[in-house]
């Protein structure tokens, strides 16, 4: 492999729950532009959104084999003997709160399917959840931190780690929390060589690995409007390459013989998703900076990001601890027909009544509920209309089990109490997380890889 | 000043323009593209922060930031605790507030008659002319 010829990128995954077909016509498009080219080519899974790690902890907590992510196999399964086969690396954060678990799965899966013996690298020490670090989140959280029970905490890690994991020979690389970017930084400063502190190239790296860390989303995935953004393809969405060349610009296209849409518009949306103040992006290994950036397509479904500057890496690490947070109460009752929404008005109005000292969200769903706030004041400032068919939806957060019972039953209770023709009743009772982040200094996380036998 | 001049017609920033939300914690981004770079100056003078602030005034917004990117024709919209806490907090079905972005696109906009046969979508429907 030519180290200054390109490396591609593909990405399979964009959050835990995304297609599982999606790898392998990326995997065929990495073998035959890449490998046989004699590129450098890489595949990663983005799994972890934010509050995808403490939802992985509580599972762990019921088994201690679990805790990473579910639909590992049936992601890797279709695609992992032929990566082996072709050197086409795998870089994961599906190891979420158990990276071990997750390695152990992947090497009993190669030898199921009669490949050689991967070599897996599993990265550790973005758990702070701990007692060893109770002492450095106190001092960063204060009292909180002791009122709730810690679900988990974890650091962001960078890429400079899963490139020593690579450059160490891993074929594939388990992290757990790990910044988004990361996962494409990690194979690019592998691959190339560059230093950890070469700014212009990793803020590329970075805002590439941005582009592709949530899949399908720069190749048309969540972009379709029909009439005004139509997308080809849309149910067979492919998912994207980058070409990473060595200054670290990048060039973004999809996997062959698949639908979707790659062009100035889709990537422009995904390149400012999430992203705050353009001129700082911030990931542990750059401060990215996009304001000089620019996008040229430059073919069919394919466009050029250039423009891309870095500067020096934040000095602290961005830490998200998660606290159990009692309970979510959900129901809901449709009305339809000449007055329906004036019933579902008055459904809601006996919740309130019924449910006197509880903080109740009320939505119209057919009439207003997304754009609404918690405490109802869009909604105030609606007049009643006359919709047909509305759905009345209401929640409650409470820490007393009981009260939040309540809220279930007030809602069933609706069908031969409450106003008439209601029906489809549905309601759920979820544990909520509680959330706080901090920063903590570099110097006190300790990223490191370990091979797994 | 709209930017727009006298002889314009009124339609949603959605025929103008398309965008995306993102999240992080309570904190949303709205991104707003122009479909045309000469629709851009129209973005800049009447999708103002001002503009933007009041459409979220229910959510109670800490802070409004816009920032610009000439070289995308497209600017960036920071709202600062707009989430009823964000994704663990907040009550609502769609938590992280990923349909915001057509709140704003729904903004009201002004359009010099020479631009309109760039609009994106369908024209919209016979009705009384605009004033």
């Amino acid at each position: 492999m030519n180290r200054s010829g390109p490396l591609l990128v593909g990405c399979a995954a964009g959050f835990s729950g995304d297609r599982v077909d999606a790898a392998e016509p990326v995997v065929d498009t990495l073998i035959a532009r890449g490998v046989a080219a004699g590129f450098g080519a890489c595949l990663i899974f983005e799994t972890l959104a934010e509050r995808t790690l403490a939802i992985a902890q509580l599972r762990r907590r019921e088994d201690p084999a679990a805790g990473h992510e579910p639909l590992l196999d049936a992601m890797l399964r279709p695609v992992l003997a032929r990566c082996l086969a072709h050197g086409v690396r795998i870089v994961g954060n599906f190891g979420a709160a158990n990276p071990r678990a997750a390695a152990a799965q992947i090497v009993a899966l190669a030898r199921e399917l009669g490949a050689p013996a991967p070599r897996v690298a599993v990265i550790e020490g973005d758990d702070l959840s701990g007692e060893p670090f109770r002492a450095l989140l106190r001092q960063h959280l204060g009292a909180e931190l002791d009122a709730h029970e810690i679900v988990s905490a974890n650091a962001y890690l960078g890429g400079d780690v899963i490139a020593a994991a690579l450059r160490a020979g891993a074929d594939v690389v388990v992290a757990g929390r790990v910044a988004d970017p990361s996962l494409a930084v990690g194979p690019a400063l592998a691959h190339f060589g560059w230093r950890d502190d070469d700014w212009d190239r990793v803020a590329r790296a970075t805002m590439t690995g941005h582009l592709l860390e949530c899949g399908a989303q720069v190749t048309g995935g969540y972009f379709a409007d029909p009439g005004y953004k139509d997308v080809p393809g849309l149910h067979e969405v492919g998912f994207p390459i980058a070409r990473i060349d060595a200054d670290g610009d990048c060039e973004i296209f999809k996997a062959d013989g698949t639908g979707g849409r790659v062009d100035r518009h889709t990537v422009t949306e995904q390149l400012l998703y999430e992203v705050h103040d353009p001129a700082a992006y911030l990931t542990p290994d750059v401060t990215a900076d996009i304001t000089a950036a620019s996008l040229a397509e430059t073919g069919a479904d394919r466009v050029r990001l250039t423009g891309v500057r870095g500067h020096p890496r934040p000095e602290s690490l961005k830490v998200n601890v998660y606290f159990e947070g009692g309970w979510l109460a959900e129901g809901e009752i449709s009305y339809a027909g000449p007055g329906a929404e004036s019933r579902a008005r008055l459904a809601a109005d006996v919740l309130r009544r019924r449910l006197d000292g509880i903080r109740l969200r009320a939505d119209l769903i057919g009439v207003q509920s997304l754009f609404a706030d918690d405490d109802g004041r869009l909604l105030a400032r609606l007049p009643p209309g006359d919709a047909r068919d509305v759905r009345l939806r209401v929640a409650a957060a409470d820490d007393d089990r009981a009260r939040a019972d309540r809220v279930l039953h007030e809602v069933t209770a609706l069908y031969t109490c409450g106003p008439a023709g209601g029906g489809g009743v549905r309601t759920s009772l979820r544990r909520r997380l509680m959330t706080r982040s901090c920063l903590v200094p570099r110097d006190a996380v300790r990223p490191r890889f370990e091979f797994v036998a | 000043m709209n930017g727009a001049g006298n002889d314009s017609v009124a339609v949603p920033l959605r025929r103008l323009a398309h965008g995306r939300t993102g999240d992080k914690g309570n904190r949303a981004n709205v991104s707003v593209i122009a479909w045309h770079a000469e629709f851009f100056p129209l973005l800049v003078a009447q999708v103002t922060e001002e503009r933007v602030a009041a459409l979220f005034a229910h959510r109670r917004p800490s802070r409004v930031v816009r920032y610009l990117l000439p070289a995308l024709n497209a600017m960036n919209f920071v709202l600062d605790d707009v989430l009823d806490g964000g994704v663990n907090d907040s009550l609502n079905l769609d938590a992280h507030g990923k349909s915001l972005a057509f709140f704003v696109l729904d903004l009201p906009m002004r359009v010099p008659v020479f631009l309109v046969p760039r609009l994106a979508g369908p024209p919209p429907a016979a009705g009384p002319p605009p004033h």
